[in-house]
């Protein structure tokens, strides 16, 4: 067993943990924080997609000790059903999601697109390198490593651009 | 997954030294292509070697006017760079084009040169597989090969190099540099990087046991026009059928790189010389040895359409 230390949702934690455990598993099955889900767990789906240290991954392609003394941003992390972060809230608004299971990691990954837009990091879809900027097509690239098996993906893309003050309707 | 034991490095001398003298020692960093294959059972290393803290995260200038890219530097940050995005348009549009923003904020530029085969019969434990257990033969020979290669192959393997980004540095004409066990450097341009399957698919590359990649170098920028073209069966997160890396120079010349096609990134000397002549020509000659299967033999046509769709683009921008 491996001591791993973590802040998760601002709250330190200390495992000891198999080093094989995913920092998936860390998540759900040591600190109960089910939120996050597990979909395919091979990197494919993104239901388990968090943010580490102001970024998201997938938390079923890392181990738990890779990230001794890091920050990880789960969907508890981010609001509360009392004070819902803006993105939360517009998924409900905008009803973007149908199952709901995928919905954790769209919520995450959804996040931290808007902060990697605005840090300019460009995309398969960006015209010009030097000018990144909004647009629903950069955000349905952006968001193609999470799948949502109900399709409620237009509905995303708008929740999407409300917190973008992008919002069409 | 196997049990395996686990260490955080240091140092990069420590860490190639722990690598060599472990059996079955293996390194991690982003971890995205080897935990997947552990947890599949397809690698099964005994000790992992955490390199993730070296410090390999830099891209700085180099004395001969081109850039040094850390072993760690996230496939996020090279596309984002400022310089690379400026001289080096061709890598960043090829970093863009591979995976999904989760994996290429983890994924690094040593490991990406070093992912390993999307073959099918690689990633199913059940199948004959001469990269994944020497001497089991080839499924894919006689199965389901259409996403797979058809230049460098052998009878012993037709398994694809699935990177994007290895593409575009091949190009550019990178050099991976590394350092070996005794803490010897060294520096191998990509093109002797990558080894063909020959008789011994499981032999990927040049590396030696314990060595470790400690930068990619590229040369001093290439002017023209940079693109990068990545055609898939779905328009984001997918492996390439066949990819071009291209750059266009203002006086008729331009040079080629592959992906989807070959058992590595594939450029050739004929198919930069035929620049010219246009697409056919550039097709003809990159597919000079081109051996297909009944069911990727379209990727032959593939690539002369695809070249035709850059020569216009380039000819729009001109």
């Amino acid at each position: 067993m491996t001591p791993v230390e973590l802040t998760v949702n601002g709250r330190e934690v200390h495992l000891q943990l198999d080093p094989r455990t995913s920092l998936l598993d860390a998540l759900r099955e040591h600190l109960k924080l089910t939120g996050t889900k597990k979909g395919c767990d091979h990197g494919q789906c993104g239901a388990c997609t968090v943010i580490v240290e102001g970024r998201r991954i997938n938390s079923c392609l890392t181990l738990a000790v890779m990230h001794d003394g890091e920050q990880v941003t789960t969907i508890e992390g981010l609001g509360t059903p009392e004070a819902l972060h803006p993105m939360q809230k517009a998924f409900v608004v905008h009803d973007g999601y149908q199952c709901g299971y995928c919905t954790p990691g769209q919520i995450c990954s959804a996040v931290s697109v808007l902060e990697e837009i605005k840090a300019g990091v460009p995309s398969h879809v960006t015209e010009n390198l030097d000018r990144v900027a909004f647009s629903e097509d950069e955000v349905r690239e952006r968001m193609s490593g999470n799948i949502c098996r109900c399709a409620a993906y237009s509905n995303i893309i708008a929740a999407i651009s409300d917190v973008a003050g992008e919002s069409k309707a | 997954m196997k049990p395996f034991t686990y260490e955080r490095a240091n140092n990069v001398e420590a860490a190639a030294k722990a690598a060599a003298s472990v059996q079955g020692a293996r390194f991690i960093a982003g971890g995205t292509n080897l935990l997947d294959l552990m947890k599949l059972q397809i690698e099964t290393p005994t000790h992992l070697i955490d390199v993730n803290r070296l410090g390999l995260d830099r891209i700085e200038k180099t004395e001969e006017g081109g850039l040094r890219i850390g072993a760690l530097v996230r496939n996020t940050d090279l596309a984002a760079d400022t310089t690379v995005r400026r001289d080096y348009g061709v890598l960043s549009r090829a970093l863009v084009a591979g995976a999904s923003g989760q994996l290429r904020n983890k994924a690094t530029t040593a490991g990406n040169l070093l992912q390993r085969t999307r073959c099918p019969y690689f990633y199913d434990i059940r199948m004959p597989c001469n990269k994944r257990k020497p001497g089991s033969g080839c499924g894919a020979l006689k199965g389901m090969s259409r996403s797979l290669a058809i230049l460098g192959v052998s009878d012993a393997c037709i398994a694809q190099h699935p990177s994007d980004m290895a593409v575009a540095m091949r190009l550019l004409d990178a050099q991976v540099e590394t350092m070996g066990a005794d803490g010897t450097k060294r520096a191998i341009p990509i093109a002797d990087f990558h080894l063909l399957p020959g008789e011994t698919p499981h032999k990927e590359t040049v590396l030696n046991a314990g060595e470790i990649i400690t930068s990619v170098t590229l040369p001093k920028p290439v002017a023209g026009t940079h693109i990068y073209r990545k055609v898939r069966d779905r328009a984001s997160y997918a492996f390439a059928l066949v990819s071009v890396a291209a750059i266009f120079g203002k006086d008729g010349t331009a040079r080629f790189a592959f992906g989807g096609i070959g058992a590595k990134p594939w450029r050739t000397a004929e198919a930069d010389a035929a620049a010219s002549e246009g697409a056919k020509a550039v097709a003809q000659a990159a597919l000079a040895g081109a051996r297909t299967t009944e069911h990727n033999d379209f990727k032959r046509p593939l690539v002369e359409r695809t070249l035709a769709s850059l020569y216009r683009q380039q000819e729009a921008r001109a």
